[in-house]
């Protein structure tokens, strides 16, 4: 080892600029670790094409007319999925003792999360754009344009932050990422399922229909269609922001307690 | 105690505790490092130094007692005291998905170093620590000990005033634990305080001026390698049993001469028990002879560190 040099501490960063490099981190996992694309859009892929072409005809008429339906919603199921695999993510870092470093540094306590919370973005606004594009080769038109997507794609970002802090708040309480995966589905399936995103609620029974005309899911579909096509109403999008603003509200402090507690 | 006292420790510890569960993990413990030096805290697994070093460094709150590191209260200002310090874990605090470089520059962005200066703070420590050539190889691809010299490199961005290292050669191989002492020896050169955490009671010997012995969350013995040798007793007896069979006599009788504990050796026939004087030790081995016992071989010896720990946490030499 060579002459050690002294180095004094320079100016403090601040709380935004700590939150910045963390983004950085993430944007630098995506050239590295390019393959964790692939397992966030294979499923939504694979789940538009089969229910386009399976259960399309059967449930709208044509694959076509199905499609027109289906997608925003799916866009809406590829979000909350993809915030798995951030709470998986957290999971393996502090599993690691990664974020005992993060931790002793001298930082803005919430950085490394508001960091996961940019890839988290990055990943939707990627994984979005991809299935778009998909829906757009097979004929999907959105009536409301690029105006309307660009809308909906805010909306979906939105989402994805609400829903993020759930499995960030699980990321940190559990301590296998096999496990975090295994809740979030298990929680996930149903909502999704049991929404208006595959199958209007119309023919489902009556308090299955109850749940999924509450489930935040389907506002969030409903306010999702409404912005592509151009029909969304001021109180579909206040409702879909319910749940994602609730969730900020409620689990960004828990965030913060379960982490200093660590 | 008096303000002046505190600002020449690096750290002052008073009453530490921390429970988990019914688990006393440290269970009271004062401790004074002086600035400038390095303290090595002795004891076997599960003995609660990782916990100390834990709380030393602002990641687990004590549940008692109270600290102070650089002069900043552990517990008033946790954010000062980090500024001051830097801890290296026992598991390797790295990205493993990142480049050596980009794990460094990362961690000099968030100590605020911007643009060109980070990445040049990060290719100086690279140099400093024999990583150049690796310095764009994802973590993954490190062997044991490049990854253990990053982990000290990344503690290293800003120089700390007091550096944390958990069982720093824990698991590396006899070259690679060599280098980071001299690394370790290098830093304390330029004048860190370094507290390290260790099992190895030759690596406590070989790098620390003060040691801490502590067993069950409890310290049982602080000072330097030749304090607690001297408390041990001025000499150890070693005494080869011929007949096996008669090696538990042989140790009641040497036990009843001298007090303490016997320790036997791992092929089983050699008993070493501390002798205060050589004239104690002749007594305890007239003793035997009076009693019929054939001995192969004895030596007196000052005792190793090995046979302090174990004479002072009463435990038998494995």
């Amino acid at each position: 080892m060579s002459e050690l040099k002294l180095v004094a501490r320079p100016q403090a960063p601040s709380a935004l600029s700590n939150a910045l490099v963390f983004g950085w981190r993430a944007v630098l996992k995506f050239k590295h670790v390019p393959e964790q694309l692939f397992d966030l859009v294979m499923t939504p892929i694979m789940f538009t094409l089969l229910f386009t072409f399976v259960f399309g005809g059967a449930l709208a008429g044509s694959p076509g007319a199905y499609l027109q339906v289906f997608l925003p919603g799916i866009l809406v199921q590829t979000v909350v999925f993809n915030a798995v695999y951030s709470g998986m993510g957290l999971s393996t870092d502090l599993g690691k003792g990664l974020f005992d470093r993060f931790r002793s540094l001298p930082i803005w306590p919430l950085a490394p999360f508001a960091g996961l919370m940019v890839g988290d973005i990055l990943r939707h606004l990627i994984a979005g754009s991809i299935i778009l594009s998909i829906g757009l080769i097979l004929g999907y038109r959105p009536e409301a344009g690029i105006g309307g997507v660009l809308a909906a794609f805010a909306m979906l970002v939105t989402i994805g932050f609400g829903m993020g802090w759930v499995f960030i708040v699980l990321g940190l309480l559990i301590r296998t990422p096999m496990t975090v995966m295994t809740i979030g589905f298990t929680v996930l399936f149903p909502l999704v399922f049991a929404s208006n995103i595959m199958v209007a609620p119309e023919t489902m029974p009556g308090w299955l229909r109850a749940f999924v005309m509450v489930n935040p899911v389907s506002l969030m579909t409903s306010a999702m269609r409404g912005l592509m096509s151009g029909t969304a109403t001021f109180e579909q999008i206040a409702v879909a922001l319910i749940a994602p603003i609730v969730l900020t509200l409620l689990l960004a402090p828990v965030t913060l307690w379960l982490y200093r507690r660590r | 105690m008096s303000a002046n006292v505190s600002h020449s420790l690096a750290i002052h510890a008073r009453g530490l505790v921390k429970k988990f569960g019914d688990l006393h993990a440290v269970d009271g413990i004062d401790l004074d490092v002086p600035r400038g030096m390095i303290f090595a805290i002795l004891g076997p697994n599960g003995a609660g130094k990782t916990t100390l070093m834990r709380m030393l460094a602002t990641l687990l709150g004590p549940d008692a007692g109270s600290a102070s590191v650089m002069g900043h209260d552990l517990i008033a200002a946790p954010q000062e005291v980090r500024g001051a310090i830097a801890m290296t874990g026992q598991f390797a605090s790295l990205d493993e998905d990142l480049t050596g470089r980009e794990n460094l520059m990362l961690l000099a962005r968030l100590w605020g170093f911007r643009g060109r200066t980070a990445r040049e703070r990060a290719d100086e420590l690279l140099a400093t620590f024999d990583l150049a050539d690796a310095a764009a190889k994802q973590v993954k691809d490190y062997s044991g000990g490049m990854r253990r010299r990053l982990d000290i490199a990344a503690s290293l961005i800003v120089t700390p005033g007091v550096l944390f290292l958990d069982e720093p050669t824990t698991g590396l191989d006899p070259v690679a634990r060599k280098s980071v002492w001299r690394m370790i020896r290098a830093l304390a050169g330029s004048g860190v305080t370094i507290l390290l955490t260790t099992q190895y009671l030759d690596e406590a010997d070989q790098l620390a001026a003060r040691i801490a012995v502590i067993d069950h969350g409890k310290m049982i013995a602080e000072g330097t390698s030749r304090e607690l040798k001297a408390a041990t007793g001025s000499g150890f007896l070693h005494v080869a049993v011929s007949d096996v069979a008669r090696l538990e006599e042989a140790a009641r009788l040497l036990e009843a001469h001298l007090g303490g504990v016997v320790q036997r050796s791992v092929e089983g026939a050699t008993l070493s028990i501390a002798a205060k004087t050589p004239l104690d030790a002749n007594a305890a081995l007239g003793a035997l002879i009076n009693a019929g016992i054939g001995l192969e071989d004895f030596s007196m010896g000052s005792p190793s560190l090995d046979e302090v720990f174990f004479s002072l946490t009463g435990k038998k030499q494995p």
